[in-house]
């Protein structure tokens, strides 16, 4: 060493006289290390038997017999039937109709089986009118092997047998002196169910039968019944409708039910330069409202002023004095005088829970004799009676209710006053629950009447007059479990099966000669007679009047007499529809029904507009409660397809929130930021309804909220046995739902903590960059060429500008895929509505794991397919396009960086676009050329495939994809405690489908394009010796689209559908200047706006 | 050898007793007639031929009777002596029961009656066919004794036994006489050497040679070369046994029933796809139900004697693995029981996970022999994997295996462009895209 320089490692060595100096020269550390904490005390070391070196004899022996019986093949067992059932062959699917009725969700629907057991449900598309498999039905199927589901009937939770239940309940039904019975259901639009409960009324006598719906439509069951005599609920058909006009109604959710999405979608496709218009008013971002083509937030009291000045200015009639903000006065008018100009094809919905606003709503409607509204055909899947429940739950605490039977319904979880129910459920003598699990309810009944699944029950069900739906079993009870309807049966005496009940049932009154099987084999039956219902409990008679007349009086052959059919229109010819007038008016002699004393005063027409009008615009926030697509009322919590369904708006799992504007969260310093890894989290709100306990609720900045409104949803916050302890999460918004009032003044103020969201999605825009979404206005569309609205990517080639489409600035050669199947699938941007049942069926088809709520957090979620939602910076899409072309420089006005930044914000009322995203199969694949050991090849047909048993997991095929779509089993996601999912338990793993891999560990998976069907359908078409149709090959996602958003097919198939799409003007590939050739091909959206 | 067989079914019927379905054709029947018209002489034959009638018994009278316990029919050893003696009824009567059963039961006559309400109900087949002859050939066969129990014991196996003993033997010999050999070689060098020590001769000792082991570890080239020998030929053995991890080519496991592919196959002809009838439509070949199983096994509950003869060199009694058949099933001879013990099979052929295998599009499609992967099936005495099951192996045969594309209409396009394109007459498999991953791991 050259210099005499002092070296010092810390400070301490300056000090000569330090210990710890000396201390270190001797030791490597300055005090001796505490090892006894963790090595425990040195006694009890020394004592122990185990010492290191047999440790490591341990460790080695255990390492070298795992590896070495690892070599030895496990002996696998395989134990044939005794006697196979003539329909099962092992190794063929076959599909049942049934339908799913859980009381929140009606759906006829097709249930594939394999070896006896469901394993997923798709659309029965011979039920056309009753909506399609939503995704929480398409997830249904995993509810049924629940591994928490009560396994045989329960009197004070422990088991007991059917036997006994019934011989003990019916001695004390019989013994009550007098006191009522009320049975307690859930919606039951059932024919031989309601036959059943009238037998179960004539027997006992004092039987009440109250219908409860966890999310009431009572207010429109009311308006309905004053206005047409009978209870139900008009029936709309959006695909009639030319103009759209919803206040506050999220008619794409589970506004009556649901269902109208598909009708919806049909218009939204632009055909012939025509598609439907649709105006949003609303407080919450909803599905519908995303889907709107003008959107106007405004809160719950200001829809009510807005019926009534759409009510005045659509009908002419007064409504008293409407005082309303002059943007939203304007915009309300611009919405009537588009609905004066569509005339007979405009429609307007509320979903106001008031009795004067559905009013209000069916006056305008009746007024326009639109061709959307069917007030004949009832839709009668929600009939609870707000009233009738308030004046149950009095009688129970009164003591007047001696049994109580339930059926479908957890009222201690959704009934807002749950105590007082729960108060007086104490004073009864018998309180049965017909229940799957062990929920708030049932476990504080007498005895649990372990149910069965809706794929392993007999039913029928009227979802619309005249549309009859069948539930058939698909499996047979996994439990011991018996059906409402059967225990009815054995209450009231009758003998023989449920089955043999519903059959003579529909022979005698519904079928008409028709043949029982087939219904069964259908899934559906429409009598021809639809629209004159024959009530079961209180006889009512419809007695209906048509007439059908010809508008411009023309001198035509009047067709067939009185025209009133299923649906209004048919047996009209297309061309002639508009030229009729179709005159319907119904008079209802309602004979003493049940139903008839739940009848209120209603006011009719100007009255209920008038007082509409009156509504006082409220200082403070108003909250809207809602459903979330993927959990709905909340009876399936313990679904985890439902809890990583992410929302399609906040893209948020796992969880509910409080939805709030970006300025009342300002104002009341809420907060949402992204930490390090992320992760999205946000402040704590404490919502409070006048006076009732508060809630305290994670807080997400929704754009497009309406200023001074809040969001939250139904269905979180579930307690009780009936959940595993991952599934009970978000808070339950029930206790808020006052009067059954969705629309609740609250008081809000910051909690402290912070909220870890799961959230797939940043609530940032596009940026402007119109080549993910390319969307563009029906005016342009309509006028210009395809080159403005939907050009293709040019990039330099020697500094000429080249198409991206063409081969010479291709990297790779083309390959020759004009022989055999080319498989394409296209995806509407207009007729996406966002629903997700895609991503559902996805789910189950491909045996996708579910990650749980930390995982997704640090975004390892595992779905194959997601639908992106974005926003747009300016009102519209094409104005941030416009904004980032306008960027000049760095700095300044319109400089970037600034300008940026500035568009990472939504608008307050933004427009938004959803697209589905899956592996787009690019025919130049950047993972194929990246993946070391050739486990990602492609296929001539298209498909990029995936073999996962060569993948080593080096994830560099992930990071070259510019989609993103490629996913990565960070773990082991089956038979993995850490996982307790579904695929954790034998029960859970039956849903599994045997013809895709359950991938592993340290694998990468992504869609496969869902090649296990093409292949099969090719199978099938060879077996057969013929040439595939077109409309046969399908994937789990255009299957599961009754939007007609996805269409799948073969290119090479020149008279396909797919083929004819891919050649659409619309039609775009994304990210097209990557120039990866994506066999997964985007139809551009148009809206339907005049402004550019 | 196991052992011996104290009651041995003593029917001198060959092989398996064949089932003949109950209704045979009207064209047998007439054809049958024209036959014996042709043939039959006029004499009345009152002494039956035995041999002959022992071939009509098995061809008419197996599937309901037997000659020494009662099936579905009664037994019929001395039946016409029996029936003389007890009932006093003779040949005329037993003639016209054969040919025609139902009729003599209208007729009212009370014996015909007896015997039919004993046997449940269900009247005997007629037998119209049959000329006097041919019935009293057939009755000169049961009314020959009963044959002494044929004691199948040791002796046929000990030749073999005897044989591995003497073959040890030599082996032991021969050992010893080399080890003598050795010894006196050793006996006889030290000798020599003594005689060298005591004649004062020197020996001349090699110790100043390296030895050769030391010469070799000098060497660098040589322990370079072995080295690298070594090295290749270990890595030869790791691969090869790393290799074989997990194919299970000739997996024979022992399966709870005795099944014998050869009987079945083999010898009855019957074929695979009765039993594996999903082979044809599923993915999998199905393992058969036990219903199956007794589509033939309900009249088939003893095995011929030269069958159980042959089952003494597999080491099993297939009468007893028939029992098993019917203690799985719950038969008890005459009904089901409902008391099932289902057959827990042991699986043999066992694809990984990620491998998608069709069996109809092998078999249906492709028109392909299961023997082709299965291997002789219808000599196995007890199934075994013939095939390695590896990807190698199913490639290969993709790479050679023409697509059978004859009157096949999903084909005639595809085929016709493709085959264009690749300039041949007949594609193979892997030219219509079967070597792609995808077709076989999703």
């Amino acid at each position: 060493m050259s210099s005499n320089k002092k070296y010092w490692k810390s400070v301490e060595e300056l000090n000569e006289n330090s210990s710890i100096v000396e201390a270190l020269q001797q030791n490597e550390f300055v005090e001796e290390i505490p090892t006894d904490e963790f090595l425990g005390d040195k006694e009890s070391l020394e004592s122990s038997s185990t010492s290191r070196r047999d440790f490591l004899k341990y460790v080695g022996f255990s390492t070298a017999a795992a590896s070495l019986a690892a070599c030895e093949g496990p002996v696998i067992k395989s134990i044939p039937y005794i006697v196979q059932p003539t329909e099962i062959i092992p190794g063929v699917a076959n599909y049942y109709a049934t339908t799913i009725a859980n009381g929140f969700d009606f759906a006829s629907v097709l249930v594939k089986t394999r070896e006896g057991r469901p394993i997923k449900i798709e659309n029965n598309t011979d039920a056309a009118t009753n909506g399609i498999a939503n995704a929480r039905v398409n997830a249904s199927v995993l509810g049924l092997y629940d591994n928490l589901r009560v396994k045989a009937p329960m009197k004070d939770g422990s088991k007991i047998t059917w036997g006994t239940f019934l011989s003990e309940t019916t001695t004390t039904l019989k013994g009550l002196n007098g006191k009522a019975i009320v049975l307690l259901t859930q919606s039951m639009p059932s024919p031989s169910t309601n036959k059943l409960i009238a037998e179960f009324k004539a027997k006992y006598g004092n039987v009440k039968h109250v219908a409860y719906d966890a999310i009431s439509e009572s207010a429109t069951l009311d308006a309905y019944q004053a206005k047409y005599g009978k209870r139900g609920m008009a029936n709309y058909d959006f695909s009639k409708a030319k103009t759209i006009v919803s206040i506050g109604a999220d008619f794409l959710g589970d506004w009556q039910g649901g269902g109208f999405e598909s009708g919806y979608a049909t218009k939204r496709i632009p055909d012939h330069g025509k598609m439907s218009r649709h105006i949003q008013f609303e407080s919450n971002m909803s599905l519908t409202g995303a889907n709107a083509d003008k959107r106007v937030p405004l809160t719950p009291s200001e829809q009510k002023l807005a019926l009534a000045k759409l009510y005045s200015e659509v009908t002419g009639n007064s409504a008293g004095g409407v005082k309303l903000s002059d943007g939203l006065n304007a915009a309300v008018k611009a919405a009537a005088k588009e609905i004066s100009l569509a005339g007979r094809n405009a429609v307007v919905v509320t979903g106001i829970q008031d009795v004067n606003a559905q009013t209000a709503v069916l006056e305008i409607n009746a007024h326009l004799r639109s061709v959307a509204f069917d007030p004949n055909t009832t839709i009668n899947t929600r009939q609870g009676s707000d009233k009738a429940v308030s004046q149950l739950v009095a009688d129970m605490k009164a003591g007047k209710v001696g049994a109580l039977i339930m059926a479908g319904v957890n009222p201690v979880y959704t009934l807002p006053n749950a105590s007082d129910f729960k108060e007086g459920l104490a004073k009864t003598e018998l309180s049965v629950a017909f229940s799957m699990k062990q929920d708030e309810t049932s476990s504080v009944c007498q005895y649990i009447a372990a149910a069965p699944h809706n794929l392993e029950s007999w039913g029928d069900y009227e979802l619309k007059s005249g549309h009859y739906s069948m539930m058939q079993p698909t499996i047979r009870p996994l439990f011991d479990t018996k059906q409402f309807q059967e225990i009815l049966m054995s209450w009231v005496g009758t003998t023989g099966s449920y089955r043999d009940y519903l059959k003579s049932v529909w022979t005698k009154d519904i079928l008409n000669g028709a043949s029982f099987n087939k219904a069964v084999q259908d899934g559906v039956f429409v009598t021809r007679s639809a629209g004159s219902s024959k009530g079961v409990g209180g006889s009512s008679t419809t007695i209906e009047t048509s007439s059908t007349e010809l508008k411009d009086k023309k001198d035509r052959t009047f067709l067939g007499g009185v025209i009133h059919d299923v649906a209004v229109g048919v047996g009209i010819k297309d061309e002639d529809k508009d030229e009729y007038v179709t005159t319907t008016s119904s008079t209802t002699v309602n004979n003493a029904g049940t139903n008839n004393a739940d009848v209120t005063s209603v006011l009719t027409g100007g009255a209920a507009a008038r007082a509409l009008a009156k509504t006082k615009v409220s200082d403070g926030m108003e909250l809207t409660l809602y459903t979330k697509t993927g959990m709905g009322d909340g009876q399936q919590a313990n679904n985890p397809w439902l809890q990583e369904f992410p929302d399609p708006i906040t893209r948020t799992t796992w969880d509910n929130y409080l939805t709030v504007s970006q300025a009342d969260a300002d104002k009341l310093e809420l907060k949402n930021w992204n930490v390090a890894n992320g992760g999205l989290n946000g402040s704590y709100a404490k919502v409070s309804v006048n006076g009732a306990e508060a809630v305290t609720v994670p807080v997400i900045i929704q754009p497009g909220q309406a200023k001074g409104s809040v969001g939250l949803s139904f269905g979180f916050g579930r307690t009780s046995k009936a959940l595993k302890e991952e599934m009970k999460t978000g808070v339950n918004a029930y206790p808020l739902y006052q009067n059954f009032n969705t629309i609740q003044s609250v008081t809000i103020e910051k909690a402290a903590g912070e909220h870890e969201f799961a959230c797939v999605q940043l609530h940032n825009t596009l940026m402007g960059r119109g080549d993910i979404i390319k969307e563009t206005t029906l005016e342009v569309f309509n006028t210009k060429d395809k080159k403005h609205w939907n050009a293709i990517p040019q990039v330099s080639l020697n500094h000429v500008e080249t198409p991206v489409t063409s081969p010479d600035v291709d990297l790779w050669d083309e390959f020759d895929r004009s022989v055999g199947h080319h498989f394409n699938l296209s995806i509407d941007l207009n007729a996406c509505t966002g629903c997700g049942s895609c991503v559902i069926a996805c789910h189950a088809e491909n045996n996708v794991p579910v990650v749980g709520k930390s995982e997704m957090r640090r975004s390892r979620d595992m779905h194959w397919l997601r639908i992106d939602r974005y926003y747009s910076h300016q009102d519209s899409f094409e104005a941030d396009d416009a904004k980032k072309d306008g960027f000049e420089g760095l700095f300044g006005d319109n400089g970037s960086l600034g300008g940026f930044g500035e568009m990472e914000n939504p608008a307050d009322n933004p427009q938004v676009a959803f697209q589905p995203v899956m592996c787009q199969h690019c025919n130049h694949a950047p993972c194929e050329t990246v993946c070391p050991v050739a486990a990602t090849a492609h296929g001539r047909q298209g498909q990029n495939h995936m073999a996962y048993n060569r993948c080593v997991g080096t994830r560099y095929c992930a990071n070259n994809c510019p989609y993103k779509v490629r996913r990565f089993n960070w773990f082991l996601y089956n038979k993995n405690d850490e996982f307790d999912y579904y695929m954790n338990d034998d029960l859970g793993r039956m849903v599994l489908n045997p013809d895709v891999t359950v991938r592993s560990r340290g694998v990468m998976e992504k869609c496969s394009m869902c090649i296990q069907k093409t292949q099969k359908t090719i199978l099938d078409a060879k077996r057969d010796g013929r040439l595939v149709k077109d409309g046969e090959f399908e994937t789990a996602c255009s299957a599961a689209c009754g939007n007609g958003a996805m269409i799948f097919g073969d290119v090479n198939d020149k008279d396909s559908k797919i083929a004819a799409l891919k050649e659409d003007d619309r039609m775009y590939h994304l990210l097209e200047s990557v120039g990866t050739k994506p066999n997964v091909i985007y139809q551009t959206k148009v809206r339907n706006t005049s402004k550019a | 050898m196991k052992k011996s067989y104290q009651s041995l079914e003593d029917n001198p019927t060959n092989n398996m007793k064949q089932v003949i379905y109950c209704g045979l054709t009207s064209k047998i029947y007439s054809l049958c007639i024209v036959l014996l018209l042709t043939f039959s002489t006029t004499l009345i034959a009152q002494e039956g031929d035995p041999v002959n009638g022992k071939s009509l018994f098995n061809s008419n009278c197996a599937a309901c009777h037997k000659l020494d316990k009662p099936m579905t029919g009664p037994a019929l050893r001395n039946v016409e002596a029996r029936l003389a003696d007890e009932e006093g009824l003779d040949r005329e009567w037993l003639s016209a029961w054969i040919r025609n059963s139902s009729s003599l039961i209208k007729a009212g006559d009370a014996y015909a009656n007896k015997i039919y309400n004993e046997y449940n109900g269900v009247a005997m087949t007629a037998f119209p066919q049959l000329s006097d002859q041919d019935i009293s050939d057939i009755l000169a066969y049961t009314a020959a004794p009963a044959p002494a129990p044929v004691v199948v014991d040791g002796p046929k196996g000990e030749p073999v036994d005897q044989g591995g003993v003497s073959n040890n033997l030599i082996l032991g010999a021969l050992a010893l006489l080399f080890a003598l050999l050795a010894m006196a070689l050793v006996l006889v060098r030290r000798t020599l050497n003594r005689f060298a020590d005591a004649k004062g001769i020197d020996v001349v000792t090699e110790n100043k040679r390296l030895p050769i082991w030391k010469a070799f570890a000098q060497n660098q080239f040589l322990v370079l070369v072995t080295s690298i020998f070594f090295l290749l030929a270990s890595g030869y053995f790791v691969y090869g046994y790393l290799m074989q991890v997990g194919v299970d080519q000739g997996y024979e496991p022992v399966q709870p029933i005795h099944y014998s592919h050869r009987i079945h196959a083999g010898d009855n002809g019957i074929d695979c796809k009765y039993c594996h009838s999903s082979a044809r439509v599923s993915k999998t070949s199905g393992i058969p139900s036990l219903n199956v199983c007794m589509n033939c096994h309900k009249s088939i509950s003893e095995v011929a004697p030269e069958t159980l003869a042959e089952g003494e060199e597999f080491g099993v009694n297939y009468d007893a693995e028939i029992q098993k058949l019917y203690d799985a099933v719950g038969w008890d001879g005459t009904a089901y029981t409902g008391e099932a013990q289902p057959v827990k099979w042991i699986r043999i052929h066992n694809l990984p996970d990620f491998a998608y295998f069709n069996h109809s599009q092998h078999v249906t499609v492709g028109g392909i022999e299961c023997q082709t992967c299965h291997g002789p099936v219808e000599e196995m005495e007890i199934m075994y994997q013939h095939a390695p099951l590896t990807m190698g192996w199913c490639i290969n045969c993709h790479r050679e295996t023409n697509v059978k594309v004859k009157d096949n209409e999903y084909y005639t396009k595809i085929h016709e462009e493709l085959s264009k394109k690749y300039g041949v007459e007949q594609l193979t498999a892997a030219q219509m895209g079967g070597l792609e991953c995808g077709k076989c791991h999703y």
